[in-house]
């Protein structure tokens, strides 16, 4: 684009579609639904951005990235500086551009809302961290500090903190309890919302960037907090909401149901889909009733397409309206053929005589007053109880706080739900240990756990100018861990 | 990548590796257990830790091979290497440090029971073990745990110690001394009769249950099993639990939930034996 356009050009450009694989086809595999921008569709969605003075949208972003910057850098075309200016902002802007409900965040503040269609932020976003992924754009770095911090958890709140640290100069030391870092970017987001070689990218661009990772720790056990408290000159803790709920009915315990964490685990991180030449079993099922109306239960129920149910059922006992998954996914999800039961809510698991899944008892519900959350109240229709037939089912109603790490620090003060508590700057009640993501919040969103990420790595930076002006000369090392070092 | 540095072969489908995991072997206390995945497409399978090395930096992990997974574990020989152990994980066990414990273990359960008796024995309490197998050849860990205390091993065929099975010893020792507390790690219906015969004599006992497990720290809840009408994850909350409270119809069904993917896992890797084990 050679020439500036004028505003009133740029209100003529209508917004660019995404280009998606189509439903039939999509619901058999495992490939990303999105497949991203071309060039010209990008520059042409980023000419759409009229650049304003209050630019309302980065209020609307949880980690503040300078979008009219970016936007405005791609639409001159100049590719690498809107990728630097997004980095600086963003550590995990190829994540966030694919799982981020941007409907409900900066694009709902984007002034062309009320004028019909926002700038498609996600979708550009997407497009720059994908082209700085491809040209091996990293983040500009500060002098190191020679400051140690360790951070607990490699979830979106610990990633995104470990590249903000390590870009202001400290030497961060990132623990992840499974195999592989990313937490529920590799164990929950299935492969076709977000690759996992996206987020190997990811990672592989902060351990360039200095960061070390170490995998199979699990700190409350391999380590304990005080040691790290010992070793490290500040502590992130963002070990997430980790313990599945479920929903304590009858039948709850027969083989066939899972929770959702597990499915996903099970089917993302361990590839059973992939069975045999990958180890992990899981059970397909040729009717698969996911209980739930979140993003979880979205991708649980299109997963469960994928490997081949016949019917893929969500229960939710509200209605469509109240769904709590992004508007993208339950969409996407009906295109693939997943059967919505709504106003329906689980009574008890059936199960046949070998104590296997054959079925759900539900009963049929109606909308109430308002609740507390201001959501309509689901009340169950007496005698309306009928049976939904099914082999497997998920159970995608939540996740509370693992206790694995604080119940092995007394110190540390919880709240009635076992989530961390911290002051404003997201340090906890023991000094210099601050927390974030949903084991301070519950259950939230991706980009909430990184904007948490994103403060604390701040504070923590904020933390040690002030109370550590030089590095601890003997500060003490933990043992190696020796996890790669044999070979 | 854990290099594993001794082998033995315990009983015929029973082998005792030594694996290089320093930070584990200084730490883990017993009854705690790691989650190992030997190469990049393996399953993660929780193992108790049946013994530790503190200063040769290594755990004794006792396999018992019953699927293909199991199977590529047992197969590996000195100096290869097993590429993720992580742990320790779940609670250690309650040990009594005064009065006297019943260690008894049913077949690969009796390295579970190992460290336990030999935490009771350094605590100050006194030991005495009840150890069992189909036969001879599958009694294992009997001269470990004689450091501990005494010994009865049991065989179904008689063709070594006591005829008949744990249980039978277990109500005599029972009937005769006093005992303080009970511990039983072995198959399920081991553990089951164990409880129902202790639950006759009011005695407290701990047993050590195996769920099927993904990730180990509470994530996945696959390892639920009923205490008490309460569900609990093995995981975090156990893996030893009171064992008058336990489920272990459950916990049997539960157990079963993937036998015919292991039945086809096992077929499969019999037709495709091209896959090796990383080497170190």
């Amino acid at each position: 684009m050679a020439d500036k356009l004028t505003t009133k050009q740029r209100l003529a450009i209508e917004r660019q579609q995404m280009p998606e694989q189509v439903a039939f086809a999509r619901a058999t595999n495992f490939t990303e639904v999105n497949l991203g921008f071309t060039e010209q569709l990008a520059l042409l969605e980023a000419e759409r951005c009229l650049q304003c003075k209050d630019p309302k949208c980065v209020r609307g972003c949880p980690v503040g990235v300078n979008i009219p910057q970016f936007l405005g850098l791609l639409a001159s075309g100049k590719i690498a500086e809107a990728a630097q200016s997004l980095l600086c902002d963003n550590a995990l802007p190829s994540v966030t551009g694919r799982v981020c409900p941007q409907e409900t965040q900066c694009e709902s503040e984007c002034v062309r809302t009320a004028k019909g269609t926002s700038v498609g932020i996600g979708h550009l976003e997407r497009y720059v961290a994908d082209w700085a992924q491809r040209h091996g754009e990293l983040p500009a770095k500060a002098p190191a500090t020679g400051k140690r911090v360790a951070i607990v958890g490699s979830g979106p709140a610990g990633l995104t903190a470990a590249g903000e640290l390590a870009r202001l100069g400290h030497e961060v030391t990132l623990y992840e309890a499974l195999h592989k870092p990313g937490g529920v970017l590799v164990y929950g987001i299935p492969e076709f919302r977000l690759p996992k070689q996206i987020v190997a990218q990811e990672v592989d661009r902060l351990v360039a960037a200095g960061v070390k990772i170490e995998c199979n720790v699990i700190i409350g056990r391999t380590y304990t907090l005080g040691e790290l408290q010992a070793a490290f000159d500040a502590v992130f803790i963002a070990n997430g909401a980790g313990l599945p709920v479920f929903m304590d009915i009858p039948g709850e315990n027969f083989k066939g149901v899972y929770s959702a964490n597990e499915y996903l685990t099970r089917i993302n991180l361990m590839a059973a889909y992939q069975f045999p030449k990958s180890d992990t079993p899981v059970l397909r099922g040729r009717r698969v009733a996911v209980v739930g109306g979140g993003n979880v239960a979205m991708d649980s129920v299109r997963t469960a397409k994928r490997i081949g149910a016949e019917h893929a059922m969500i229960v939710y006992r509200r209605t469509r309206e109240e769904l709590p998954a992004r508007a993208e996914e339950a969409h996407h999800a009906e295109e693939e053929g997943v059967e919505f039961h709504y106003l329906t809510a689980p009574l008890e698991v059936i199960g046949d005589a070998e104590r296997w899944v054959s079925g759900l008892r539900c009963v049929r519900m109606k909308l109430g007053a308002p609740d507390a959350s201001g959501r309509a109240r689901p009340e169950a229709i007496p005698g309306s109880e009928f049976v939904i037939a099914c082999d497997v089912v998920v159970v995608a109603i939540g996740t509370r706080a693992n206790p694995l790490l604080t119940a092995t620090c007394p110190d540390l003060k919880l709240n009635a739900r076992g989530n961390i508590l911290v002051d404003e700057i997201g340090m906890t009640s023991l000094p210099g240990v601050f927390a974030g993501g949903d084991i301070v919040r519950g259950a939230a969103t991706v980009i909430l756990a990184m904007g948490d990420g994103k403060r604390a790595a701040l504070a923590i930076n904020g933390y040690l100018q002030k109370h550590l002006p030089a590095p601890r000369p003997n500060a003490a090392q933990l043992d190696p861990q020796l996890s790669r070092s044999a070979s | 990548m854990h290099t594993v540095l001794t082998r033995f072969q315990l009983s015929e489908n029973v082998t005792k590796l030594g694996v290089l995991a320093p930070r584990i072997a200084t730490i883990r206390q017993p009854g705690q257990f790691v989650i190992v995945r030997l190469r990049e497409d393996s399953e993660r399978i929780p193992l108790t830790i049946a013994d530790a090395d503190p200063l040769g930096g290594t755990i004794s992990l006792v396999i018992q091979s019953v699927g293909k997974s199991t199977n590529e574990l047992v197969a590996l020989q000195p100096g290869e290497c097993i590429r993720d152990v992580a742990g320790p994980l779940g609670h250690p066990t309650e040990l009594i440090s005064s009065g006297h414990a019943l260690c008894i273990g049913g077949g690969v359960g009796t390295a579970v029971v190992h460290p336990i008796a030999q935490g009771l024995h350094r605590r100050g309490a006194r030991v005495t073990s009840i150890i069992g197998g189909r036969t001879m050849s599958a009694v294992i860990y009997e001269w470990e745990l004689r450091r501990y205390g005494p010994v009865v091993p049991c065989t179904d065929d008689g063709s070594y110690g006591r005829k008949g099975f744990v249980t039978d010893a277990a109500r005599e020792i029972l009937a005769a001394e006093k005992i303080d507390i009970v511990y039983a790690v072995g198959p399920v219906p081991m553990m089951r009769s164990i409880a129902n015969l202790t639950r006759e004599f009011n005695i407290r006992t701990i047993v050590s249950l195996n769920p099927i497990m993904v990730d180990g720290t509470g994530m996945c809840g696959g390892c639920r099993v009923s205490i008490g009408h309460e569900n609990k994850f093995a995981c975090v909350d156990g893996p030893e639990f009171d064992g008058h409270k336990v489920d272990f119809d459950e916990l049997a069904d539960r157990l079963a939930s993937y036998r015919d993917f292991e039945k086809h896992a096992t077929h499969c890797a019999r037709e495709h034996c091209d896959r090796q084990p990383p080497k170190s």
